[in-house]
């Protein structure tokens, strides 16, 4: 199974390549033109290679100096790494990238399996438009979103407001602002973000469960609850995997959320590694410190990636 | 599938509450832009109680036009650019067969994943030696190579699946290599390639990271970081933040609502980038 085939779930059994005996049929086909195909793909390649292949290659290599940015690199070996495990603010901000997973990724993910396997259960009118509006979040720059959620989590926003209609005034607070309070609020924005997304994920993996697995579950006398854990659940895997993994990947690559809310604080409380490549790299002058975080950082999201998609297959198989 | 009518209103509700939370960030910007300036002052064109001037008037303080023109420009480059690119990839990683595909596929592979916060700081200091930093270019020729990365694997997964029988009739029928894609093949594919479109203006109009680091000039900035500078300038009040954010937001919501199969279709089937 290759890493990209769990990319994308198209439409279960309808991927090209999982139909036994298409794989061996379209490679090899009589007359087919061989050398011709590396013209094709020289100018994408080219692109690609110059603006994302070389880069990262010198990303690497810039890891191992400390440079400024502007006089000589130093060689410093593996010392830009070690800080990345040692250094307490770095280790912070991976710590609270693990906090945004739990927001980005587990919380939705809980969520939807609920809200998806109980809009599957019954066929209710309007369901398209439902879609629509549960998916719109994710088409708006995320720069708007901040924008939008500052304005609710400001003194006088409407989440306070809430609070104070429902006698809860007292828990009211400058929720970016606030030590305790900032990073759930900015990982609160994220289940926003990807609550609609995942159940409408799981809600189209749904919908292709046969009828009869439901039956016979209500044959042996199945309630809700077991119909979900013994039916449901098993056959939405590979769904939950595609939507782990999108979902992990945006809560490790925050950027613009941060940027615009709260700049990585109060203090470093909302500090997260791509926030620290970018302030480091382009505000303090540790070039070298940053392009490590950044290495890492891909490292991590490459191997989550594809552990995700390893669990998820033998979950299909 | 039988359910009790009780278990259906329960869905509505469930239905109504999760929309509502959905959309209460975006009512509330849109509440904020239409209504009454924050200056108090209430001149400018008020429609229906609907206070429409704030537009044109974050329009002119934060030069929304500018910004707007330059995500044009950026989005559409970096669309056409990727889409030809992926096509002629897509095809001859799809229907052609030559020594190291696989291996040059997992390469393309990595960049659907890779973040730009890793490239974005050797390709800033790189460009900066070579003087393209703070010209269109640094700005989308990154993007352009991310695209290609998702076209490619995208275009790719099209032709794998598009009709083999139709392709060897056409070269039975003596039609060249080029002439298989482009008038075979690529009409049959519309509905991938409108997909791999939206998909790209999306992510191109939304980006932020690497406008930010590659554009001091003001002229160059595109409108999600015209709209964080306008954020960090204007704080006296919210109601031409929101109007800004709405200008910002409007062009991409507006193709999504006449497209959201593509939108929708795409990002669950093969969206890494994002």
């Amino acid at each position: 199974m290759t890493l990209g085939a769990g990319l994308g779930v198209r439409g279960g059994n309808a991927d090209p390549n999982r139909r036994p005996g298409t794989t061996k049929g379209s490679r090899g086909a009589p007359g087919e033109p061989r050398r011709i195909a590396y013209l094709y793909i020289l100018p994408a390649f080219l692109v690609y290679a110059a603006f994302l292949l070389y880069p990262l290659l010198r990303a690497v290599q810039l890891s191992f100096y400390d440079w400024d940015g502007l006089t000589l690199a130093s060689w410093v070996g593996f010392d830009n790494y070690a800080a990345v495990l040692q250094d307490e603010g770095l280790r912070g901000a991976f710590g609270h990238a693990l906090v945004l997973i739990f927001f980005f990724a587990v919380l939705p993910v809980a969520v939807g399996l609920v809200l998806a396997s109980i809009l599957n259960r019954a066929r209710v009118r309007g369901l398209p438009f439902f879609r629509t509006v549960v998916f719109l979040p994710q088409v708006i720059a995320m720069v708007v979103v901040a924008v939008a959620w500052r304005r609710i989590y400001a003194p006088d926003g409407s989440l306070n407001g809430i609070l104070d209609a429902v006698g809860l005034g007292s828990l009211g607070r400058a929720w970016l602002g606030d030590y305790s309070a900032a990073l759930p609020a900015i990982g609160f924005i994220g289940t926003w973000f990807e609550t609609g997304l995942v159940t409408v994920l799981l809600l189209a993996g749904m919908g292709r469960i046969g009828n009869e697995l439901y039956e016979a579950a209500r044959l042996d006398g199945a309630g809700p609850v077991r119909e979900f854990f013994a039916v449901t659940l098993p056959s939405v895997r590979g769904e939950i995997a595609v939507a782990l993994t999108l979902t992990v990947i945006a809560a490790l690559r925050t950027f613009d959320l941060v940027y615009v809310t709260t700049r990585g604080g109060p203090g470093n409380t909302t500090s997260v590694p791509s926030y620290e490549v970018y302030n480091r790299a382009f505000q303090l002058g540790q070039v070298g410190s940053a392009a490590a975080i950044g290495v890492c950082l891909t490292l991590v999201i490459f191997s989550i990636a594809f552990l995700i998609n390893r669990i998820g297959d033998r979950g299909d198989a | 599938m039988k359910v009790s009518s009780g278990e259906r209103t329960a869905n509505y509700v469930i239905l109504l509450a999760f929309a509502t939370f959905a959309l209460w960030p975006i009512l509330t910007v849109l509440a904020s832009a239409l209504g009454a300036p924050d200056s108090g002052d209430s001149g400018g064109l008020t429609v229906a109680g609907l206070h429409l001037g704030n537009f044109a008037e974050a329009w002119q303080i934060g030069q929304f036009g500018t910004y707007l023109r330059m995500s044009l420009l950026v989005s559409v480059f970096t669309v056409v650019v990727s889409v030809v690119l992926s096509v002629l990839s897509g095809y001859a990683f799809g229907c052609m067969s030559f020594r190291g595909s696989q291996v040059l596929f997992y390469v393309f592979l990595l960049g659907i994943m890779m973040p730009s916060e890793a490239v974005v700081v050797p390709l800033f200091f790189d460009l900066r030696a070579i003087g393209l930093t703070n010209t269109f270019w640094a700005v989308v020729l990154p993007q352009v190579a991310q695209s290609v990365a998702f076209g490619t694997f995208w275009m790719r997964a099209y032709f794998r699946s598009s009709s083999r029988v139709l392709v060897e009739a056409a070269r039975v029928d003596g039609a060249s290599t080029r002439r298989i894609l482009w008038q075979v093949l690529v009409p049959l594919a519309r509905p991938a390639i409108v997909t791999m479109i939206v998909l790209v203006f999306m992510w191109t109009w939304n980006e932020f990271l690497i406008p930010l680091v590659m554009v001091t000039d003001e002229s160059l900035r595109t409108a999600p970081l015209g709209l964080a500078f306008f954020q960090g300038q204007y704080t006296s009040g919210f109601t031409l933040l929101a109007a800004g954010a709405v200008i910002v937001a409007t062009p991409v919501v507006v193709l999504y609502l006449f497209l959201q199969r593509h939108f929708i279709a795409g990002m669950l089937e093969g969206a890494i980038r994002e």
